[in-house]
């Protein structure tokens, strides 16, 4: 792997690639993308994720130069690209619905850009062969888009993205119709390719993990604003809102108020007459002040009697558990009925788990394995 | 094949005798020795010998075939350019009005469509001949090309165009390598619907026509204004065979097309 970390954002001296500045679109009094400032840098692979109708397309056809901003202004390489046409664009894009030229065999369809350039006969035939190499289309290059299947059709609107070599790639959910294997083939190939030319790739997904998996940074959105942009580690461990915890993976989320404790502890009072949980937190938080517990399921430990040394412990009894193969995830309803998730791998055959349905148990988690929000 | 029942069969035998007995009466009759029309005299084809050897006919043949292949031409490049514009540019001001103004010859009185146009021929001086008639029909059968097109348009998948803008195409070049291609079959429609409209208006042409050009449909109605005569029998057979020539070839080109679609898809899930 790299030796030098990767991270472009930490350094002050760097210069983004694109920079939305104040960005807001509206499609008449609907606004959906609100006043978006960020940047993404050279080689990155920047992920946007979110709820259907959030503003993730809208924001690559912005890139794209097929909406213009209502206001603000978008930067390319220092440059304000808002009045520059899709043609004169170093981007290429990726359509979420593929976009394949119907009337157009596979080969032609990949040539089609290097077409418009004037770039040499045969160069055009070797790159559209390594396109289709890459892609593992070489069998289909003589077929119409309606000859050949879903999955395969995204493989072609990928080649043809590729094939120019852009400087900005826009992958519109790049890899909805591909079944898990080829899936997750398709996304280390596309890390490999970004690694090999450098292309910086914005990527569209509902599928988290897969925005984990080939990501250096991750945007999170809701309703046209972002609400956090990090690393997948920190938006995974240290999420800024529940909106976002919630977003990302399993997460139980305890709201109560929080009262100091000294040290960077924080007692959580959640509920009337019931002991307060012990967080910590480098935020600083008021007495009294409304706030939400995040916390993994797998960082919740499950056991048949209190654990001695546990910050935080529950009791409850079992009430649903869901086997996903390597893990369980045990849905433990506390005396007060609120459900908590807590998740243990599966190192025993299912026949000898330790806990069944109706089981009494305590679940239990350490001060630090929760992030304190605020919001 | 289910058995049709007596009142299938007589509503179907009725509807194809009101269809087609006019014709099968024209085209027996053409093939008619006897000078009378009505009366039979045995089977000739000397009436279509005779056809070839008169000039006017000939002569009005050969303006009804350049005027429909100018204007209907004129009429597709005009018509679909409309068509490009209306479904495309969205929402402009007076665009209700405008595409109003391009259907409304659709339901305009071709009486009143002839005389504005002779009106303004007169006015701007022009002498009456092809040219005013090729006008003529450009200007009502443009809207029925820009129906056919808009359509279509409508349906077509405009990320299409954009994934063109985006691989580095102008506006110009998405539309010629990429929209028109795919729109072509409506666009070949349109054509062949202002050629045979172009080919049959007798109204229109008699409002614009002038003594140096006629049109076939309308030396056919002046001669029969004489009498109808077998020549003519003869004349009006042969339109109904290239006519009916066109249509069979056309639809059998649109079902080999489907067909051919229909086996490439199946072929692609055998594949995949
Ligand atoms: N041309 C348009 N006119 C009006 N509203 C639009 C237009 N394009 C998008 N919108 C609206 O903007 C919002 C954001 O749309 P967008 O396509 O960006 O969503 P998305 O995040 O890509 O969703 P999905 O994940 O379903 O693809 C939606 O509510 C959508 O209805
Ligand atoms: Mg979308």
């Amino acid at each position: 792997m790299n030796q030098t970390v990767f991270a472009p954002w930490d350094d002050p001296k760097e210069k983004p690639l694109i920079r939305f500045k104040g960005v807001t679109k509206r499609f008449g009094d609907f606004t959906a993308i609100d006043d978006l400032t960020l940047d993404i840098y050279e080689r990155e692979f920047f992920a946007l994720l979110g709820p259907s109708g959030c503003g993730k397309t809208t924001m690559m056809r912005m890139l794209a130069g097929f909406e213009n901003p209502t206001e603000g202004v978008i930067e390319l390489s220092g440059q304000n690209i808002v009045p520059v046409p899709p043609n004169k664009r170093a981007v290429n894009m990726m359509f979420q619905s593929y976009a394949l030229f119907p009337h157009l065999t596979v080969y032609d369809n990949i040539a089609f850009g290097l077409r418009r350039g004037d770039m040499p006969k045969h160069d055009i035939a070797d790159r559209v062969d390594e396109m289709l190499k890459l892609t593992r289309l070489e069998k289909f290059a003589a077929r119409k888009p309606h000859q050949i299947s879903g999955g395969q059709r995204q493989r072609v609107a990928l080649a043809r993205s590729l094939a120019k070599a852009p400087k900005l790639l826009l992958l519109d959910e790049p890899l909805g119709a591909l079944d898990a294997k080829l899936r997750q083939a398709t996304q280390f190939e596309l890390v490999d390719i970004q690694e090999k030319t450098g292309t910086t790739f914005v990527i569209v997904t509902h599928d988290q993990e897969e925005a984990m998996t080939v990501a250096s940074r991750v945007a999170v959105m809701d309703e046209g604003r972002i609400m956090q942009v990090a690393t997948p580690e920190k938006i995974y461990e240290a999420p800024n809102s529940s909106y976002v915890a919630d977003f990302i993976g399993d997460v139980n989320i305890l709201t109560g108020t929080v009262k100091p404790a000294g040290e960077g502890l924080y007692q959580v009072h959640w509920s009337e007459g019931r002991e307060p949980n012990i967080a910590a937190s480098d935020k600083n938080f008021s007495e009294g002040q409304t706030c939400h517990l995040a916390v993994r399921p797998e960082k919740i430990a499950i056991s048949a009697d209190r654990p001695a040394d546990a910050d935080n412990a529950l009791q409850g009894k079992v009430l649903d558990i869901a086997y996903l193969g390597n893990l369980s995830t045990y849905h433990v309803e506390l005396q007060s009925g609120k459900v908590i998730k807590a998740q243990t791998a599966n190192t025993r055959r299912v026949s000898r788990r330790s806990f069944t349905w109706e089981d009494p148990v305590w679940v239990s988690w350490t001060a630090t394995a929760g992030v304190l929000l605020d919001r | 094949m289910t058995k049709m029942s007596w009142f299938n069969v007589t509503s179907i035998t009725l509807g194809f005798a009101f269809l087609y007995l006019p014709m099968v009466i024209l085209v027996i009759y053409s093939f008619n020795a006897s000078q009378l029309v009505t009366v039979w005299a045995g089977f000739s084809t000397k009436w279509y010998a005779e056809l070839l050897q008169n000039e006017a006919f000939l002569d009005a043949a050969w303006v009804t075939l350049q005027v429909a292949v100018m204007s209907s031409t004129i009429a597709t490049l005009l018509g679909t350019m409309a068509a490009y514009v209306l479904v495309r540019s969205g929402r402009f001001w007076g665009r209700t009005l405008f595409s109003g103004m391009i259907y409304a010859p659709l339901v305009m009185p071709e009486v009143i469509t002839g005389l504005s146009l002779l009106l303004l021929f007169i006015g701007i001086g022009l002498d009456r001949g092809v040219l005013t008639i090729v006008l003529a029909h450009t200007t009502f059968s443009m809207c029925y090309v820009s129906v056919v097109v808009s359509s279509r348009l409508m349906t077509f998948d405009q990320s299409l165009e954009e994934a063109a803008l985006d691989l580095g195409c102008s506006s110009f070049d998405a539309f010629r390598l990429v929209t028109l291609p795919i729109i072509a079959p409506a666009v070949i429609s349109g054509w062949l619907l202002a050629f045979t409209l172009s080919l049959d208006d007798l109204v229109i042409a008699s409002f614009t026509a002038g003594p140096s050009a006629t049109t076939l449909p309308i030396k056919i109605f002046s001669a029969v204004r004489l009498g109808v005569s077998p020549e003519i029998n003869a004349l009006s057979t042969i339109m109904i065979a290239i006519v009916a020539v066109g249509v069979i070839s056309a639809s059998l080109v649109s079902k080999r097309n489907s067909l051919r679609i229909q086996r490439d898809e199946q072929a692609a899930a055998r594949a995949a």
